[in-house]
């Protein structure tokens, strides 16, 4: 990964074609050479060949969201993924960053990768949010004008409910066929527990031990997309580590797989720990892609529910993960899928991307709103906690509810016979 | 920039606000280059307009203050057309891009210049239409680009190019003046002459395409041969027995070798060459026509055929032959995308000539082609790394276009002529054909600023008479503005 030796042949690679960038959010927002990856990998062209890192070139990095869409629609086989990592951690080594930028960049990474702070904020969040003192706040704008990116955090928290405590081990319904570690993750952890309680049940439904390491810590993925590959680092190794007592990790979260998979590369120079990095990105599963390779064996009732399947990034464009959970889906009865027009195009969500882009971010989350919204489907699902947060708020701010689900509560629902009302709370059937 | 250039920015940023106008270095280079990268040259400013009205204004000013200017739609072209003047404004229309009015009683859409051609279709499809059009980039580059190239694809042969599919364009001619040339008014056809031009005698701002019924059905195969003759032999054969396909397109071993490392598109293992044949018409001919098809390939020596279930598996069938271009970037580190056209018959010929041309030169040539119309992409792959190897690749380039016109062929048959051609264009034709083409786009752009330095290969003055040429040329040493 810290192979500069490579980054002439990886910049090589572009023939400058630009069939990347239809795919690209923020062409497709700005039209601009410069924000798109044919752009920017000329702006890292330019770097190499001495161009200092300047406040417009950094401007254009920033901006790029890390979702590799660019990575599925070149046919040149580029390894933009690859790229941006290591001209991420370029700017964090090289580029000096404002007073502002820092605070907020140190809050979020103080946060974000640390259950226990997070577990720390739920308890004033949810009495902010139950004073109604959300709204009033919301409405006056106040935050917008302190700084965007804390308004956008402020925005995109979820309503919490009671977060149930997992246990360590859950033991599988009728006869065993694996036994599979699961990573919790941190922000789905602490303010989606539903999904994970949902994953481990459907795991267990299928015949799965689930082995739920207690002391495992953040994966990293924030840190590895952001270009802070140290922190990264240090969080691979400890997750490594915790999973080395299982043969298959199941992963809900695509941000979370995407950057275990990556493991891999991230510690490869490391003669200690790139051979157990390499066995536990091998190991690494999504959950549709695991389910989906095991095979439905718990029957499957009806849920009579129209869904809108959303691509997060993650599990789309770096794992490859498209059909899985359609499949997965469609084997449920009367549920129909709809398909949401530019797939391709990400919504705005991207890791921190919201936190620091919020603008952009907020316009690529309208774009995807509306694409949902058009699709008049009753639940959104996605496999993505970030994703879900994201689409929620932009389409609450255009007046849309819509219910967010994940793909394991769809599941669970499913097995566990529970039909469409847990998933779509208070609506009675439209009769059509 | 000299004081000049730094005033016409800011007059131009008071027109379109400073966000759409860029004259930061490390920015403006991302513009140094269109689809073809061996040519490079970095804008004095870039503009990004919204609407048409913009356009006119900045050609005004540019006008006023004798600054060059340069359109670009999506910086996919292939001979450099959109390369920017080094002291001039690059005018960007991927900003415009809203589809204006579909019309579907009408069979026809108006659209911005920077519209994706892939994207007219998509919003027409649902209405049972397409755009007709489809370069292999069609799913990046601008219809605006498309009329200035005249661009064609693989469904040519029977549908035609861009040319064939505009209706009408609004345009802002080198006065800054917005005037609508259509195809069906009285006098001089000047929307013929305009397709084409490769945006030396206008911008365009508003294009009405023709838009194409879906046909009833269609069908493809994908036939696999020994070698590039035999398919050859396949192509003459439906040809002669009067059959007219969507499109008929070949690959070589060596682009199929980049194909499947591409996109994994599983094409026959061991073909010496792939034939792609597609039929589409009404049910009944397409599936008569469709079986005498796949007895010639058989009786041409196709080992294997398959024919497309559906249209996932047509587009799996397309897809390799789709990403061929920019697939071969798997397979060398550099290569040189030709284009040139030949008769169809003389195509075994050419090709056994290609071949000898690069065994003996030792340069890998891959091909691609329009098999139905004689169009040729050979790729000529070299390894920019290797001292010299970039001349040698562009020599046996430069030889094929050669060989194409020894065969009655031209130097371009879809790309266009640009910057990287003009150099040829002098045997193709005569001083006296290049000084009347000259004195057309003189009509149009007297001053000359309009994208200039393409398309010709020397300049000339406007008002000069034609043919004669005594001493030294008036913009000696400044020839680019011309
Ligand atoms: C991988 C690949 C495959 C390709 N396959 C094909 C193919 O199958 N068939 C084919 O014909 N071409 C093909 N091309 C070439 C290219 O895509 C076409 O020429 C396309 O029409 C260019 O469109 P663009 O928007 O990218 O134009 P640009 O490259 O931006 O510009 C091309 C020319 O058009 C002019 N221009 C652009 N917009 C305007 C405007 N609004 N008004 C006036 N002039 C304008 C420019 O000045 C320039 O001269 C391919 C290119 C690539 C990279
Ligand atoms: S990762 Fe996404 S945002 Fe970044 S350049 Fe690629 S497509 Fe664009
Ligand atoms: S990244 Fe790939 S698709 Fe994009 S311009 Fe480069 S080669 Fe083409």
């Amino acid at each position: 990964m810290s192979d500069q030796d490579d980054l002439p042949k990886l910049l090589g690679d572009c023939v400058h074609c630009g069939f990347c960038l239809p795919t690209c959010p923020t062409y497709v927002l700005w039209g601009e050479e410069m924000d798109s990856p044919r752009g920017r990998i000329h702006l890292m062209q330019q770097h190499a060949d001495g161009t200092s890192l300047s406040g417009p070139m950094v401007e254009h990095f920033d901006r790029c969201l890390g979702c590799m869409a660019c990575v599925t629609s070149c046919p040149s086989g580029v390894q933009y993924d690859r790229l941006i990592e290591m001209t991420r951690a370029e700017v964090e080594r090289e580029h000096p960053r404002s007073m502002k930028e820092r605070a907020i960049r140190g809050l979020v990474f103080q946060l974000f990768p640390y259950r226990r702070r997070l577990r720390a904020l739920r308890g004033p969040l949810r009495a902010y949010q139950k004073s109604g003192l959300d709204k009033l706040i919301r409405r006056s704008g106040v935050l917008e004008r302190v700084s965007p990116s804390i308004a956008a955090m402020e925005r995109l928290a979820p309503p919490l409910g009671k977060a149930p405590r997992l246990p360590e081990r859950v033991a599988a319904r009728g006869e065993r066929r694996a036994t599979v570690g699961m990573l919790t993750g941190c922000v789905q952890a602490e303010f989606f527990p539903g999904v994970n309680a949902a994953t481990a049940r459907v795991l267990a439904m299928e015949g799965c031990d689930v082995v739920i390491p207690p002391d495992q810590g953040c994966c990293g993925a924030l840190s590895l997309h952001s270009g802070r590959e140290d922190e990264a680092r240090a969080f691979a190794r400890r997750t490594v580590e915790t999973f080395e007592c299982v043969d298959v990790i199941v992963v809900n979260s695509a941000g979370c797989g995407s950057a275990m998979k990556e493991y891999r590369a991230l510690l490869a120079d490391d003669p200690a720990w790139s051979g157990r990095a390499d066995a536990l990105s091998a190991k690494t599963r999504d959950l549709a892609e695991f389910l989906v390779e095991l095979g439905p064996r718990a029957e499957r009732r009806p849920v009579p529910v129209t869904v809108a399947y959303h691509d997060a990034c993650h599990l789309a464009h770096a794992q490859g993960v498209r059909t899985q959970p359609r499949t997965l889906l469609a084997g449920i009865p009367e549920l129909t899928v709809r398909e949401i027009a530019e797939p391709d195009v990400c919504c705005g969500s991207a890791g921190t991307y919201n936190l620091f882009q919020p603008e952009a971010a907020a316009e690529l989350g309208d774009r995807k709103a509306l694409n949902v919204a058009a699709t008049e489907a009753e639940l959104l699902v996605a496999a993505n906690p970030g994703c879900s947060m994201q689409i929620a708020t932009a389409l609450r701010h255009h007046g849309a509810a819509i219910a967010v689900a994940h793909t394991a509560q769809v599941l669970d629902a499913s097995l566990r016979g529970l039909g469409r009302d847990t998933l779509i709370p208070h609506t009675p059937r439209a009769t059509t | 920039m000299d004081a000049r250039l730094a005033a016409l920015a800011d007059r131009l940023r008071g027109l379109l606000g400073a966000e759409q106008v860029i004259t930061d270095p490390v920015r403006l280079r991302t513009y140094e280059c269109d689809g073809l990268t061996s040519h490079r040259s970095t804008p004095a400013i870039v503009v990004l307009p919204d609407t048409a009205e913009q356009v006119a204004a900045i050609v005004r000013e540019c006008a006023a203050a004798g600054v060059p200017y340069v359109a670009r739609g999506s910086g996919t072209g292939l001979s450099g057309g959109a390369l920017p003047h080094a002291d001039g404004v690059l005018v960007v229309t991927s900003r415009m891009r809203r589809i204006l009015e579909i019309d579907i009683p009408g069979q026809r859409a108006v659209v911005e210049p920077g519209v994706i051609n892939l994207d007219v279709t998509r919003a027409v499809r649902p209405y049972g239409y397409y755009f007709a059009p489809d370069p292999s980039s069609q799913q990046i580059c601008s219809v605006g680009g498309n009329v200035a190239e005249n661009s064609g694809g693989a469904h040519c042969l029977k549908y035609g190019f861009t040319a064939h599919h505009v209706l009408a364009c609004e345009i802002v001619t080198p006065d800054g003046e917005l005037v609508e040339l259509t195809a069906d008014g009285p006098g001089y056809d000047l929307l013929g002459v305009f397709v084409g031009a490769e945006g030396t005698l206008g911008i365009t701002t508003k294009i009405t395409v023709r838009l194409t019924r879906v046909p009833e059905t269609v069908q493809t195969l994908l036939a696999a041969f020994d070698s590039i003759e035999a398919g050859g032999g396949a192509v003459s054969a439906i040809i002669a027995a009067g059959v007219v396909p969507a499109a008929i397109e070949m690959m070589d071993a060596l682009s199929i070798e980049a194909a499947e490392a591409a996109v994994r598109c599983e094409y026959p293992p061991g073909a010496g060459a792939v034939l792609i044949v597609e039929l589409d018409g009404p049910e009944p001919e397409v599936a008569a026509q469709f079986a005498e098809v796949e007895r010639l390939c058989r009786d041409a020596g196709a080992f294997e055929i398959r024919v497309a279930a559906d249209d996932a598996e047509r587009a799996l069938i397309w897809k390799g032959r789709k990403s061929a271009f920019a697939a071969v970037g798997r397979i060398s580190p550099a290569y040189i995308v030709q284009d040139g056209v030949i008769p169809r018959t003389a195509l075994p010929r050419v090709l056994a000539r290609i071949d000898a041309l690069s065994a003996e030169s030792g340069v890998r040539v891959a091909n691609v082609f329009h098999a139905g119309d004689g169009n040729l992409h050979p790729l000529v792959l070299f390894d920019d790394a290797v001292p010299g190897a970039e001349q040698r690749a562009e020599e046996v380039s430069g030889a094929i276009l050669d060989l194409c016109i020894e065969h009655g062929g031209s130097i371009t048959g879809e790309h266009g002529v640009g910057v990287d051609k003009s150099r040829y264009m002098p045997r193709m034709f005569t001083d006296a054909d290049l000084d009347t083409m000259q004195m057309v786009r003189c009509g149009f752009d007297p001053a000359g600023l309009c994208n200039p330095g393409k398309v010709f290969p020397t300049p000339r003055l406007c008002g000069e008479v034609p043919g004669v040429r005594r001493g030294a040329h008036p913009f000696e040493g400044k020839a680019d503005l011309f």
